[in-house]
């Protein structure tokens, strides 16, 4: 049963197979059993899990459920829920219960998913390995030695060990693609907009993105579809009709036209990523797609680009966390701004820290002009590059993170290094779009590598589509790690 | 050098609360005086994940008020985060306007000044923006604590900015007073000043005329017009004095002591706050189509100067009345209702009526006029009967009386009852009067020997023989007639 796709869980619930509560304990002792290795959750709640799911068994037999009412989910800790405690994965929170639920938290709520618990993260979503975290680092099940990538890295791994079916996440550079791809899960992070950021913490808002974890293409349309909707109180949220993200699931992949981003195939990228996309793109053309080289000749100016923006947004959206209200508060302070200083400098991490400082100094007075507004400027012109390649292509492919996963402390004293995970990430949040990473193949140590697919606004169906048709032909994603 | 070689520049940024039920950015209610924090939704507090979302309410009274100073209404404006760290801003950041707001330009003309001196004065607005306002810490009876109430955080204001075009406190005061009129005409704001919706701070600095502006000083949270006028006037006087003596102004930002009169220094230039002003990426530009400004434009009353400049072209009203009858939107119906009801020809009586005895009246119970217990129709009939000559303007001073305690409510029939009719019969006069000549010879030959003041006690005679009810006029001329004057 845990290895069995969401459409399947649903049979089997739906023909009382077997009951919500039974699949949910058996999620929680797979939880029990494998966490203290893997630490994908910070929190558990047992007792609200089989609450929600005899719930859920009573809407089974009463005829009203619907496709994910009594299945389990995990959510990334960064979203919001009543009752169970929000850490962001920060000291900050550690003691943090929402008095109300996010946007999607309730949407899966009222869906009758049934919440198993929160996922370890990077601090306040900044991050690409999931080490920058009050709750120890998140571990990749293909090797517990080994991260998990980041910021999302403990959805993943609850998707990627069958710790949950499915899983939330948010990507603001990569945080749901990259740690799919180095865990061998399916992620999709829709355009910005798709998804209420009501109830997510921010880290930068303009790139903030909910996005989903699944099994397969088919899982995460399912879930996608649950989250996904317009939500008056985020004004970002745009108003359009909703969306059934599995309508054009099976739609053949004959005449697909697949740009591939030359500057993505230049240096960087390792030789086992490499080989593994290779292969990935024959299969595509096997299927009767075409692949056509395109050019995003500013991508390399994402990461500059990035790391001026999301730090200005994050130092102003971090703001809030001041030990007034709630959050943590030092012990002893001597006066307001001591207490301040004191507060933050305990309560956040390094490189929350230094996201923060960073921020800080581009909004300057004096400095404005030369960080942020020329970081807008790049933005616009990378969201220009994509529009022409469009013209040429489909869906855009290519790797989703230069390397395999990395060993736990390898990159941690050169943030540069770290943020250089991103870079075939980034660009898509600066621009707003859609972007999926399905598994692929294995590289080195048999760990695995995401092939990134990158669509126009508003073609997340035709995405999934695209990776559902790889998957239909392949069982990389059904591959499962031996842990435990 | 004397005071007179120096002049005053002045520029006031007026904050004016927006009356919307709810808050700018929350669905919290704005209601003033609740108990503390209950009126703190989870966006007023900034819980983590929060959201702000435009209170469009406020959004159209920015826009009336562009319309009301013949302002542009920016067809895009942009909200933008102004941050700093104090226990009652809980986001961190202030939600406002920075580079484009959303009302820009625009001016007012002013009446400055009483009697012969008054005179007319434009001045022009920089700006208008929106913004939130931040909660308040109070800092009494907590025990060396700091307690903090969040109910007016999120409250909308809208931020009136001037040109350094005053010249004077008189021209300050009459400027924000006319803005204080303007905004509870077309209904913007409640004006009351005591709970701080309306209140000012002013840029005051002095300068050798023709000279390059001076060092200015900015006075916070003025919350009356007196402590508006005193702050300036103790502000400009001290600016002399230290550059007469030999020393220089220091920019800073200073707070009026109502008290002593004073004003101190809340930061100097040094301390000012880097706010690290960027776009609030929560919310997207605020885009106001054509069709948003015509609709609100059609919904417009007939703004103060308009009106105004109607009543002393149309009615012939001295500016002084005109000004002082369009004072307030309920006064300016009031007269209008009494001058349809009148005629135009009453218009001036009317207004006579209105700012002297049912002012006075209205003050003293500390009443509203829309509140008035003698309407409008109850006036123009008053004023209709004194016009013609039914009743005397003593009389007519009764009936009011009458109106205003509820006695009566028709003015004929309180004349009637009153029996206050003037006696315009002349038969009857003349017989009365007759009466009277015959029973005071001696007047009569005091009269008749030249002595004019006789003829007044003959009137009094007359008065006092009709009981009141002849027409003093009439009773003079017939009282000549007689004596062959």
């Amino acid at each position: 049963m845990i290895q069995a796709s969401l459409t399947e869980l649903a049979a089997a619930l739906g023909a009382r197979k077997i009951s919500s509560v039974e699949l949910t304990t058996l999620f929680l002792d797979r939880i029990d059993a494998l966490n203290p290795t893997l630490n994908a959750f910070i929190t558990v709640d047992h007792d609200g899990a089989l609450a929600a799911a005899r719930a859920a068994d009573a809407r089974l037999a009463a005829g009203t459920a619907g496709p994910l009412t009594g299945i389990p989910i995990a959510h990334k800790d960064v979203f919001c829920t009543e009752g169970v405690r929000t850490t962001c994965a920060s000291k900050m929170l550690e003691n943090f219960v929402s008095p109300y639920d996010a946007h999607v938290v309730g949407q899966l709520k009222a869906a009758g998913a049934v919440m198993l618990g929160k996922t370890n993260m990077d601090e306040f979503a900044m991050g690409s390995s999931n080490e920058n975290t009050f709750f120890g680092a998140a571990r990749n099940p293909w090797d517990t030695t080994r991260v998990t990538g980041g910021s999302s890295g403990g959805s993943a791994v609850a998707v990627a060990a069958r710790l949950s079916p499915m899983a939330t996440g948010t990507d603001t550079g990569g945080s749901v693609r990259q740690p799919a791809a180095l865990t061998g899960v399916t992620g999709i992070k829709p355009s910005y907009g798709v998804v209420s950021r009501y109830g997510m913490i921010a880290y930068a808002s303009s790139l903030d993105q909910g996005g989903a974890f699944g099994r397969s293409a088919e899982d995460c349309a399912l879930l996608l579809t649950a989250m996904a909707g317009f939500d008056p109180r985020d004004s970002t949220s745009l108003e359009r009709e909703r969306e059934d993200y599995s309508r054009a699931l099976n739609q053949p992949l004959a005449g697909l036209r697949i740009g591939l981003p030359k500057e993505f195939f230049a240096d960087g990228m390792d030789d086992d990523v490499r080989a593994a996309i290779d292969a990935a793109l024959a299969h595509y053309r096997q299927l009767g797609a075409t692949t056509v080289e395109v050019s995003l000749p500013n991508a390399k100016l994402a990461i500059p680009a990035y790391y001026v923006i999301a730090p200005a947004e994050a130092s102003s959206n971090l703001s809030r966390f001041d030990g007034v209200r709630y959050g943590h508060r030092a012990a002893d302070y001597t006066d307001l701004a001591d207490m301040y200083g004191k507060s933050r400098a305990e309560g956040f991490g390094a490189e929350v820290k230094r996201r923060i400082l960073v921020g800080t100094y581009v909004l300057s007075h004096g400095y404005y002009d030369a960080y942020y507004l020329q970081a807008q400027k790049l933005r616009r012109l990378i969201a220009e590059d994509f529009q022409r390649a469009f013209e040429h292509c489909d869906v855009i492919a290519g790797p989703t993170s230069p390397t395999v996963a990395w060993t736990l402390g390898e990159k941690n004293d050169d943030p540069v290094q770290m943020y250089l995970q991103d870079i075939y990430t980034i660009a898509v949040n600066l621009a707003g779009l859609p972007g999926l990473s399905l598994p692929c193949g294995t590289g080195a140590g048999d760990l695995p590598v995401g092939l990134q697919l990158i669509g126009n606004y508003f073609d997340e169906a035709h995405l999934l589509n695209v990776a559902h048709g790889f998957q239909q032909g392949t069982d990389w994603h059904r591959r499962t790690p031996a842990v435990g | 050098m004397s005071r007179q070689d120096w002049e005053v520049v002045i520029g006031l940024e007026i904050h004016a609360q927006l009356n919307t039920t709810s808050k700018i950015f929350s669905g919290a209610s704005t209601a003033f005086g609740a108990e503390a924090n209950v009126q703190a939704s989870a966006v007023d507090i900034a819980l983590p994940g929060v959201l702000p979302v435009l209170n469009k309410g406020a959004v159209e009274r920015a826009i009336r008020f562009g319309l009301a100073i013949d302002a542009e209404v920016a067809k895009k404006s942009v909200f933008a985060r102004k941050n700093y760290f104090y226990p009652d801003l809980p986001k961190g950041y202030q939600i406002s306007q920075f580079e484009l707001p959303v009302v820009v330009g625009g001016q007012v003309t002013v009446r400055v000044g009483e009697g012969e001196a008054a005179y007319d004065k434009t001045i022009r607005l920089t700006r208008a923006h929106l913004e939130e306002d931040a909660g308040k810490s109070l800092h009494e009876d907590f025990h060396g604590m700091s307690g903090i109430d969040l109910n007016r955080a999120g409250t909308p204001l809208l931020e009136i900015v001037s040109e350094p075009d005053m010249r004077s406190s008189a021209e300050a005061v009459a400027y924000a007073r006319a803005l204080h009129t303007l905004v509870r005409w077309i209904d913007i704001c409640d004006g009351n000043m005591q709970e701080g919706s309306f209140r000012c701070d002013a840029n005051v600095s002095v300068r050798r005329p023709g000279a390059e502006l001076g060092t200015r000083r900015e006075i916070k949270n003025l919350n009356s017009f007196r402590f508006l006028q005193q702050a300036i006037d103790f502000e400009v006087q001290s600016q002399i004095e230290t550059i007469e003596d030999g020393g220089r102004v220091h920019q800073a930002t200073v707070l009026f002591d109502p008290d002593s009169g004073e004003t101190r220094t809340m930061r100097s230039k040094e301390d000012a706050h880097d706010y690290r002003y960027f776009p609030d990426p929560d919310l997207l530009p605020l885009v106001i189509d054509d069709d948003w400004i015509a609709r609100t434009r059609a919904a417009m009353p007939e703004l103060p100067a308009a009106m105004r400049a109607r009543f002393e072209a149309d009615w012939g009203l001295s500016a002084y009345d005109a000004v002082t009858l369009t004072a307030g939107r309920d006064t300016a119906a009031f007269f209008e209702a009494a001058v349809a009801a009148a005629g135009a020809a009453l218009a001036k009586p009317c207004a006579n009526w209105i700012m002297g005895e049912l002012a006075a009246r209205l003050n003293k119970a500390e009443r509203d006029i829309a509140d008035s217990p003698v309407g409008p129709a109850q006036l123009a009939a008053l004023v209709g009967r004194i016009a013609d000559g039914t009743i005397s303007n003593n009389a007519g001073k009764k009936v009011f009386d009458a109106l205003w305690s509820g006695a009566g409510s028709a003015v004929d029939a309180i004349i009637e009852a009153e029996g206050l009719k003037q006696m315009n019969d002349a038969g009857a006069l003349e017989a009365i009067v007759d009466e009277v000549l015959a029973a005071n010879p001696k007047s009569v030959e005091e009269f008749r020997a030249g002595k004019e003041k006789a003829l007044n006690a003959l009137v009094g005679q007359v008065m006092k023989a009709s009981r009141g009810k002849a027409n003093p006029a009439q009773v003079n001329a017939v009282l000549r007639e007689r004596l062959g004057a």
